[in-house]
């Protein structure tokens, strides 16, 4: 099952877990699930819309899912859907 | 002929601003995974404080002077974790501006130390938020005090401009064609200023950021709507967007010096490692990445006489 890796942030939200194993075959999928079992995750994944908080980043493995097909990109069973949230960097 | 001149005459510069750009590009043969792809570096550190961010500060301080937004004399203050702050005091003490530079406490001694020989003031934010830390103080110092002016690199346009008119040129000088450019995310004005005039050249060209995986002890956000986004970054001009932990960038800073010869700074590792991989995946052509800056700053840290299990906080720094 996909494991969810959870940044500091977020973690209060879903009781202190830094992962979660969430069931899905898309992005969307699996951070909707996420929202379904931690409501407040969902208040701060998602836009009013339902679109990605854009302070969000989501990242297959290491890739950033923005840069692939957004909440559509696939994921694999024994893949991992990282968090993070968006930091400045740029020395 | 033996003793003869092997290249045409440099022309000499008027000024050590004037030195900046037209950095040397390199073949590794050593880290390139396959023949039919060949690897580049293009080596940013021959600029004169030994970064990139040389081409960025000058570029901005020009633009500002251009377009009269700064006066004589008037102190500027910048957020950055360090290489822009040192471009920054090389650019303002030769045209006669006080600097003060926003940073976090966390980032390697050799920065402060650099920073305070071309006269920067350090305001220090705090360490656990990172660049957003620095990024938040600056801004609100600058909104509390009118006399500052801030080039704010994450929204300068002049960023960017500075690759587009600059690293860029002289990459499309030096190849005949480029399949893959890397670099590492921060900014976005490499990835953004290389991107734009290199798809211009070739829409196939693939332009890939590396971006740093911050520990999470730098993530102190109250909130992910603390989060931060350069107002200069066009995620659309992006064909990949690759993580790159710090133990990572640090076992590949020690390739490029092992195994190539090259003296880099962390970024640079961590942006290897993504050239690799993408000359992994290619079947031919040219990937050209941007060796940011050179090791110097990190050797406190002894990246290059331990390995990386035996280095202390590696998670706890802000290493690029």
């Amino acid at each position: 099952m996909p494991l969810v890796k959870i940044p500091p942030v977020l973690r209060p939200t879903v009781s202190g877990m830094s992962e979660v194993e969430v069931d899905g075959s898309s992005v969307g999928e699996i951070l909707r699930g996420l929202a379904d079992r931690f409501p407040d995750t969902g208040d701060q994944l998602f836009s009013e819309e339902g679109e990605l908080n854009r302070y969000v980043n989501v990242y297959v493995n290491d890739e950033d899912v923005r840069v692939q097909n957004g909440l559509e990109t696939d994921v694999g069973q024994t893949d991992t859907i990282v968090i993070l949230p968006a930091m400045a960097g740029g020395l | 002929m033996l003793g003869g001149r092997l290249k045409e005459p440099r022309k000499c510069c008027p000024d050590i601003v004037g030195v900046i750009g037209n950095t040397p590009i390199v073949e590794l043969k050593k880290l390139a995974p396959k023949e039919s792809v060949r690897l580049f570096a293009k080596l940013e550190f021959y600029n004169p404080t030994g970064s990139v961010k040389d081409r960025v500060a000058r570029s901005m301080i020009e633009r500002a002077e251009a377009e009269r937004a700064i006066q004589p004399g008037q102190t500027v203050l910048e957020p950055t974790s360090g290489n822009t702050g040192i471009s920054l005091g090389l650019v303002c003490r030769q045209k006669g501006y006080p600097l003060k530079v926003v940073m976090p406490e966390n980032v390697t001694e050799e920065r402060t130390q650099l920073l305070r020989m071309y006269g920067a003031e350090i305001v220090y934010s705090e360490g656990s938020k990172g660049s957003n830390g620095a990024v938040e103080l600056a801004l609100d110092m600058v909104e509390k005090d009118s006399s500052y002016y801030m080039p704010y690199q994450y929204g300068n346009q002049a960023n960017p401009d500075a690759h587009y008119y600059g690293t860029a040129e002289e990459i499309l000088e030096d190849l005949d064609e480029v399949a893959a450019f890397v670099a590492g995310l921060g900014t976005g004005g490499t990835l953004m200023g290389n991107g734009r005039r290199l798809k211009e050249h070739d829409p196939s060209t693939q332009i890939v950021a590396a971006e740093p995986l911050q520990g999470e002890l730098v993530q102190g956000l109250r909130s992910l709507d603390d989060g931060f986004i350069p107002p200069i970054i066009d995620i659309s001009l992006l064909d990949r967007k690759i993580l790159v932990s710090n133990r990572d960038a640090i076992v590949w800073t020690q390739k490029l010096f092992f195994e190539e010869g090259i003296f880099a700074g962390v970024s640079s590792g961590a942006i290897a490692s993504v050239a690799v991989r993408m000359a992994n995946e290619l079947e031919e052509g040219n990937v050209v990445f941007l060796v940011a800056d050179d090791g110097s700053k990190y050797l406190s840290a002894e990246i290059w006489s331990k390995s990386v299990e035996e280095l202390e906080a590696v998670d706890s720094t802000v290493w690029w």
